[in-house]
């Protein structure tokens, strides 16, 4: 992703485009008030210095008209913004009656993410077609979640709870339809099976060192929605969601201690040996 | 004009005492003098220990992926930080400030409830220290100081931490809604003759308003994290959502109390503005009433605008917009604050002391804050930008760079009143500038930071272009603020000892604080100048060019009010915004069918209502009981004593026996949401009915020994109205959960 000053500005949807585009007017607003105050203070402390030996000034107790002024002038400048408030929230109105092209649910600290139409359920990497508009169903499976990509809409907090700390970046991977396609094919497929000896030990590792009772790995086991499913773990860019990029290092570092990378999360130190890290990495290298 | 008997009015007051010495003096102190230098040095203390969660907060976040504090310790800080800060540091230096200042100004001796006063002030020290024995406790709350719940349930949040922060925030708002009391008792009833409430300064007047907003904010806060005690201790689900309770309420319960919170630290600050910069720019305030009643708009819009905290929870569109408008309008009463002392300065002899230059500063910054507070309240920006370091940065501007920037000025101005001495003015200079670059070179680029996808309350990020760079740029900033409250702290000791003597009015100020010495003698005031307009000593100063009289020169207000009244009232105004959150919140879990006890099954409307006609005979029988005793007639005052306290008594026998009825069909308070918000609210008014007995009891103690025989009745009337407020709360809760059964 490119990087920019601002993913709110340098935005990659007509809804994060609306957004920015009345900001910048509201920002202009607030920039010509904060101009009309500073010079007033400005002004005043050069012009109404105090010399010493000179009398009081007169007394001026206010300025009814003035006072008028500046009460109704406000008053008209936010009915102004309210009108632009309300335009504005316009668009952001999911349609009625419509099945959600994604689902993704909150958890302490990763990201289900799901596809309902085709029943691909991967986890911290969503990948999206361009030009098209999606509705994102957003739930938590524990505390408030905020679910933000500011680059393609507004921010929205998945209910029941409000998310406090850490790690719970997820990419997102916007690409053409073609593309988004055969990810899509891909992610339908169950996990791929071992044909390698060390990768058919890894399974086993997988199977017996209680991996399984969390992740979950569609063809070969379904486990309750603990853990990411890791299905097609190998396809994807960052491990933990986003504590580190997906590579054969570092999955073997992730895997001998996750408590190293992100200490709290739910993942325990399995106290594996560096050969049984090393066959499950083979393992879940395999899972593209 | 000279000075003579017509410019000073006599007053009454006791053989000044000789100030007391020793260290226990102040620890039994009732002056409003030593409390308020208590609640400052208290304050200060806590304000260091939050600025150290905040430095080691920007030491953590001065690089990406840092390992400096772990995640749950980050947590850890940022919840006692803003905690901290805004509970045991900016709320009670205001009050602490009024505390000194508002008898002064209004020329009183004392605050109308010496005692009660002490007991407030004491009430911080110990909620305070409750709140940091969590980090002795198996770990400080890490939930955020809003602490949302699930996050906050038993399940997410194991250790103790939440409990203790609910505790203290208890313990804490009691002191704060009992200072708030006072100080409306004794703006209303202990002002010297001669100052009308429209001759208030507007320190004292914008204090008055406020105080309101605490008695009717605080209790909200009160209800909600009883509720949360409740559930996490009771096994109640509230908050719950996984057994039916609602994530969202605590949110909607939370900013009730939490918006009116800001407004709550902003308030007195504005009133500290409006003092100091006329003074140094020697002008009167630029129109003292549009300033007066836009504060009384800013209190009332400030309970309309809570939920602009939960745009992005998803509300509805039109109760976004219901609260995007009225956010938008409590903008205007304040731009006429800001407009209004820009307007003082100009055309004035600015003196651009410490004081001023924090005020001057105050202005602009709570211009950025105020406006970037715009900025949130189109709700589409909200939805990008809450959450985030450009909402840190806002916050930030108006309780720092503007209320803390408002108690620096405050405390320059009236340092010199409070120990006689002068601040250095060179040290206050050097002060002052590290606090103006520190500070927004700390928190000027966190806006940046926001609006480049930074969220808030993240222990680190990634090495993404820019955020690193400009994270150090805010720790350096922070580290600079922290060095200017070193400069601060060492004025302060070095004026202690060696400033210069101030004299009794060293700036050349108007209100009635700098007529008297500095330090002023125990009993405030040996004589007050004739008031006849809000700048008393200008006039005394200005014979041939001094105010106009405001309101007439034989003014008076309206009304006299008697100090125990309007004590007992304002207690009844906040304990009926606690008994309405609990009603609301049984109304809201009630409102549909569920599983378990339902009040149908549970409640015998008829049974209940015999009892209520037993309670509402005692609220007669204790108005008789005030009747006789007014009359005199001691022997039948206390029959009828006797009567109410039996009806009370049968009425909580009565509750008593019904909720062992429930018990036996096996519905504890955990059972259901029916259960839990009946058993909460009835039993909150159960615990108010045995208060009111008990103090039924002491009248009938005091009147056996004689203590009415004078004709000081006024505790008897006090107690008497809290009984009847009893009585019409339950009629409320009868209809609430009974008569709606019969419908």
């Amino acid at each position: 992703m490119p990087a920019s000053f601002s993913p709110i500005f340098d935005n990659a949807s007509s809804q994060a485009a609306a957004i920015s585009d009345l900001f910048k007017v509201v920002l202009a607003i607030c920039g010509v008030i904060l101009v009309i105050v500073s010079s007033m203070v400005g002004i005043s402390l050069i012009r109404f210095r105090h010399r010493p030996g000179s009398e009081e000034p007169p007394s001026y107790f206010g300025n009814r008209k003035l006072e008028i002024v500046w009460t109704v002038g406000p008053i008209l400048i936010i009915i102004w913004l309210f009108a632009l408030t309300a335009r504005g929230m316009r668009q952001f109105d999911p349609p009625a009656n419509r099945e959600p092209d994604l689902i993704v649910i909150g958890h302490q600290w990763w990201w289900e993410v799901r596809y309902p139409q085709t029943g691909v359920v991967t986890a911290n990497e969503i990948h999206i077609p361009v030009g098209r508009k999606w509705l994102v169903r957003l739930e938590s499976a524990d505390v408030i979640h905020d679910f933000w990509v500011p680059a393609l809409a507004r921010k929205m907090q998945m209910i029941p709870g409000q998310t406090n700390h850490t790690w719970m970046r997820f990419s997102v991977i916007a690409e053409s339809p073609a593309a988004f396609g055969a990810w899509l094919r891909g992610q339908v497929n169950p996990a791929a099976i071992p044909a390698a000896d060390s990768a058919q030990t890894g399974l086993k590792i997988f199977q017996t060192m209680t991996c399984i009772n969390c992740h979950s790995l569609r063809g070969v086991s379904i486990a309750a929605n603990a853990a990411p499913d890791l299905t097609h773990l190998a396809d994807r860019t960052i491990l933990g969601a986003g504590v580190l990029s997906n590579t054969e290092t570092n999955l073997f570092r992730w895997l001998k201690n996750p408590q190293d990378f992100k200490p709290g999360c739910f993942m325990p130190n399995l106290k594996l040996t560096d050969a049984q890290a090393g066959t499950l990495t083979s393992y879940l290298e395999i899972l593209k | 004009m000279s000075e003579d008997a017509s410019t000073f009015i006599a007053i009454e007051t006791p053989a000044a005492a000789s100030a007391p010495r020793g260290l226990f003096s102040w620890v039994a102190t009732v002056d409003h003098k030593r409390i308020g230098i208590l609640y400052l040095l208290t304050t200060l203390v806590f304000f260091v220990i939050g600025g150290v969660e905040a430095l080691l907060m920007r030491i953590q976040l001065a690089r990406p992926n840092n390992t400096f504090l772990s995640p749950d310790a980050f947590d850890q800080m940022f919840t006692m930080h803003g905690t901290t800060m805004i509970f045991l540091v900016v709320m009670p230096t205001l009050i602490g400030l009024a505390n000194y200042l508002v008898p002064l100004m209004i020329g009183a001796r004392d605050m109308a409830f010496p005692r009660l006063n002490a007991l407030s002030f004491w009430l911080l020290p110990c909620g305070g220290l409750l709140l940091h024995f969590s980090l002795l406790a198996g770990g400080a709350p890490a939930v955020g100081w809003f602490s949302y719940a699930p996050l906050s349930e038993t399940s997410y949040a194991t250790t103790s931490g939440v409990d203790y922060w609910t505790l203290s925030l208890l313990i804490l708002g009691v002191g704060s809604v009992a200072a708030s009391i006072n100080l409306i008792a004794t703006i209303l009833t202990q002002r010297a003759p001669g100052l009308t409430i429209r001759r208030l300064p507007l320190f004292v007047w914008m204090v008055f308003v406020n105080s309101f907003l605490v008695i009717l904010a605080l209790p909200a806060l009160n209800a909600a994290i009883v509720m949360l005690f409740i559930d996490r201790h009771l096994g109640t689900h509230f908050f719950a959502p996984a057994n039916g309770g609602s994530a969202v309420l605590w949110q909607h319960f939370f900013w009730a109390f939490g918006h009116p919170e800001v407004y709550i630290m902003a308030l007195p600050a504005f009133g500290i503005i409006s003092e100091v910069v006329p003074v140094f720019s020697r002008r009167p305030i630029f129109g003292y009433e549009f300033v007066a009643a836009s504060t009384v708009a800013i209190a009332l819009l400030s309970f309309g605008v809570w939920a602009h905290h939960m745009f992005a929870v998803g509300l509805g569109h039109p109760m976004d917009l219901f609260f995007a408008a009225t956010s938008m309008m409590i903008a205007v009463p304040t731009g006429i604050k800001v407009f209004a002392w820009s307007a003082t300065m100009w055309g004035g002899a600015i003196r651009l002391t410490t004081a001023m230059l924090f005020a001057v500063a105050f202005l602009i910054q709570f211009t950025i804050g105020g406006l970037s507070g715009i900025t949130f309240a189109v709700v589409p920006i909200d939805w990008q930008v809450t959450g985030t370091y450009y909402l840190v940065a806002h916050f930030h501007y108006v309780l720092f760079g503007g209320t803390f920037f408002a108690v620096f000025a405050g405390l320059y101005y009236w340092f010199p009143k409070i120990t006689g001495r002068m601040l250095s003015e060179r040290l206050g200079k050097l002060n002052f500038w590290m606090a103006l670059i520190g500070f927004n070179t700390a928190f000027f680029v966190q806006h940046f930071l926001g609006l480049m996808g930074m969220a808030r309350r993240i222990y680190t990020y990634p090495d993404l272009p820019g955020w690193g760079l400009l994270n150090m740029i805010s720790t350096i900033g922070a580290f600079l603020l922290g060095a200017s409250v070193l400069v601060l702290l060492w004025n302060i000791i070095v004026s202690l000892r060696h400033g210069k003597p101030a004299g009794a009015n060293p700036w050349q100020a108007w209100t009635l604080e700098w007529a008297t010495t500095s330090p002023p003698p125990a009993h405030n005031f040996d004589r007050v100048p004739l008031i006849r307009s809000r700048r008393p000593l200008w006039d005394l100063a200005h014979p041939e060019n001094s105010d106009p009289i405001v309101g007439g020169i034989a003014a008076r207000d309206g009304f006299v009010l008697e100090k125990n009244r309007v004590g007992i009232i304002s207690f009844l105004i906040t304990e009926s915004v606690f008994f309405l959150m609990l009603i609301l919140a049984y109304l809201y879990y009630n409102n549909h069918a569920m599983n378990g006890p339902t009040p149908t099954s549970m409640l015998n409307p008829q049974r209940t209502g015999i009892y209520t006609l037993c309670l509402l005979a005692s609220s007669l029988t204790i108005w008789l009981a005030g009747k006789k005793l007014e009359a005199k007639k001691h022997s039948a005052f206390r029959w009828l004593l006797t009567l109410t306290i039996l009806l009370g008594t049968v009425f909580i026998i009565g509750q008593g026996r019904e909720y062992l009825r429930i018990f036996h069909a096996g519905v504890m308070v955990n059972s259901n949401l029916f259960a839990t918000t009946f058993f909460t609210l009835t039993g909150f008014h159960g615990l108010h009915v045995c208060v009111g007995l008990i103090a039924l009891l002491i009248l009938m103690g005091l009147s056996l020994a004689g203590d009415f025989k004078q004709g000081r009745i006024e505790a008897v009337k006090s107690i008497g109205l809290y009984w009847h407020f009893v009585d019409a709360v339950w009629l409320v809760v009868f209809s609430v959960i009974y008569l709606r059964l019969l419908l």
